[in-house]
């Protein structure tokens, strides 16, 4: 545990102005990076020999529709070497909605970020594939995972005549996919 | 397509099969209008496991790009988790890898047990290893007995399936199903083993090694399952790990993570076993893991029987596991619990937790940002068919057309998990 906090140092002695926060809980450490300072870190984190965080865990996005910088986009990396991981994640705003793609740090982010950018609209530059990649490359309906999308069943489904239509509107309207874009 | 025009040979450093890919053009012949084959394999294919479309860009017979397109699946389940309590995404979690339902229940109460900081009793520890390795087991069984037969060796399905069924069987009378089980809780397990039960799967594993052994002879020397796996879908260590490769596919490359060992968790820390690890990250090294890793689960159930400690099998924690139904029925206190758990679940701490669990496909994680309520705020399940699928177009590019099926079955995908 104490390998992950000195990793989390060495990230704040490289990038003084860039970690907004170091945050443990149940032994996780994370780390928030300013949204320009992305890929310098996770490129960091890839290439120092004494961190070589060379296996990418996962990718995902949390969206906070409240706060200003609505959106998070979550790295978890491990390193073989020295058996530890660590978590860095970035805030990025509704109305820029893009960050730098990691994918040519971790080939693994390629298909990682597409899920992100797929189920929540957070673009990536310099993602060479950024398409859908769950849902259909047509579906111009909004992303399913943000918070103001509905749960229950939206558009051709409310067509149904046998269905009753839910009680109460569960969201007036959702960005769609050309909006963000 | 003509067949004797010359073709643009593939980089053979994608290939890795130099000298393999044909002759060189002959100066003296006409040059033919050749053009490269787009292919749509699937959504409907017997050996895609499932629901996947692959969109192959073919030169001849030999695969120059290889897109999956997916989602056919996609059943929105990390959506439907934030709407729920954490106790009612158990069931749903038995739909993500339908094969191995047990290691998905057993990954998903890892990490809110991590989340609520829940300790296990031994007991439940011990029970949840055992019925981990016997989901293993039928995984790998599943595995052999597909992939096989995905390659053209029928014999070894009837083999594995037979043995499979055991399981199942045992499976059944342990929670009442087959498949999708839910048979681990937050805090422990549902219910405990019979004597029946432990004196049934102590018979299966004295009698499995040998079983194992059959399967293995129709394979392990067989002329066509060599030249059907060896020296296919290779990747190396470092792409591996870039890709993020987990389980026997990233073990067939020579690295030996594997959770279980290194991070150990419920009773693998106290048990004798080894990893298995590849050393050339072709198909035939992963069968071969897939292999060992059914005889090293043998071991830990063995010993794990023999040490099962006694006590009881669910955490003395009412604020957050399920009373037992007698009590429910009988007494005023429990049946309270019970409605308050399942109509507005537990509270947890503010926080973000990831926790991977070894499943036998790879590592399977949970990823739950909680914002103290007795929702999950976000749920994200790092599913490894998902990720391995990131690489297949890396894994097939070079490779014959036929090759595809064994690339397919290399990373052992299964559709409910990768789409969730």
């Amino acid at each position: 545990m104490n390998g992950v906090r000195s990793v989390a140092e060495r990230l704040r002695q490289r990038f003084p102005q860039e970690i907004v926060a170091v945050t443990e809980f149940r032994g996780d450490v994370t780390v928030t990076v300013r949204k320009p300072a992305l890929l310098p870190v996770g490129r960091f984190l890839k290439e120092e020999p004494d961190l070589a965080f060379d296996y990418i865990v996962h990718v995902s996005s949390v969206d906070y529709p409240t706060q200003p910088e609505r959106f998070e986009v979550v790295y978890e990396v491990y390193s073989i070497r020295h058996r530890r991981r660590i978590r860095f994640k970035t805030r990025v705003s509704e109305t820029d909605g893009a960050v730098d793609s990691l994918s040519s740090v971790w080939h693994g982010a390629n298909f990682m970020e597409r899920e992100v950018y797929d189920m929540m609209g957070i673009r990536f530059h310099g993602h060479p594939d950024l398409r859908r990649i769950l849902m259909p490359d047509e579906y111009d309906e909004g992303f399913p995972l943000r918070k103001d999308f509905p749960l229950q069943g939206k558009g051709w489904r409310d067509t149904f005549e046998f269905l009753e239509p839910p009680a109460s509107p569960a969201v007036p309207s959702t960005p769609t996919a050309k909006d963000a874009a | 397509m003509s067949r004797t025009g010359p073709t643009t040979l593939p980089d053979p450093s994608l290939t890795g099969r130099q000298g393999q890919a044909g002759s060189a053009r002959r100066p003296d012949l006409p040059l033919l209008r050749t053009e490269e084959l787009m292919l749509n394999m699937g959504p409907q294919h017997p050996a895609t496991h499932g629901v996947l479309k692959m969109v192959l860009d073919l030169e001849g017979e030999r695969i120059v790009k290889a897109t999956p397109v997916m989602g056919f699946l996609h059943r929105g389940v990390e959506k439907l988790a934030e709407h729920g309590t954490y106790h009612q995404f158990i069931p749903h979690t038995d739909r993500l890898d339908y094969i191995c339902a047990m290691y998905n229940n057993f990954a998903y109460v890892r990490a809110v047990e991590k989340l609520i900081d829940l300790k296990v009793p031994p007991r439940a520890d011990y029970l949840r290893t055992i019925v981990a390795e016997t989901q293993r087991i039928i995984g790998h069984l599943f595995w052999l007995g597909t992939q096989a037969l995905d390659i053209g060796a029928m014999t070894v399905f009837f083999y594995t399936f037979r043995d499979r069924e055991i399981l199942l069987d045992w499976f059944n009378e342990l929670c009442g199903a087959r498949l999708t089980t839910s048979w681990y809780r937050i805090g422990g397990v549902e219910r405990d083993f019979t004597p029946e039960l432990i004196a049934k799967l102590s018979k299966f594993i004295d009698d499995f090694p040998a079983k194992i052994d059959e399967c293995n002879l129709l394979l392990e020397k067989n002329r066509i399952w060599l030249a059907r796996t060896q020296g296919i879908a290779v990747i190396s260590a470092e792409d591996a790990l870039s890709f993020g490769l987990s389980g026997p596919t990233l073990r067939g490359s020579g690295v030996d993570y594997d959770l279980r060992k290194y991070e150990p968790y419920a009773a693998y820390g106290d048990v004798e076993w080894s990893v298995p690890v590849g050393r050339n990250g072709d198909t035939y090294d992963r069968y071969w893991i897939r292999i060992e890793e059914m005889r090293e689960s043998c071991k830990i159930v063995r010993q794990c029987l023999e040490r099962l400690p006694d006590g009881p099998y669910l955490a003395d924690a009412p604020t957050v596991v399920l009373p037992s139904k007698d009590k429910v029925f009988t007494t005023l206190e429990s049946m309270i619990i019970q409605f308050k758990l399942f109509t507005q679940g537990f509270k947890t701490p503010e926080g973000e937790i990831y926790c991977g669990t070894e499943a036998h496909k790879g590592e399977l994680g949970f990823y739950i940002v909680s914002d103290g309520s007795g929702h999950p705020y976000r749920l994200k399940i790092r599913s490894p068919s998902f990720i391995h699928l990131g690489a297949f177009d890396h894994m097939a590019r070079g490779y014959m057309i036929a090759d595809i099926i064994t690339i397919f079955g290399t990373y052992d995908i299964v559709m409910g998990e990768c789409d969730r």
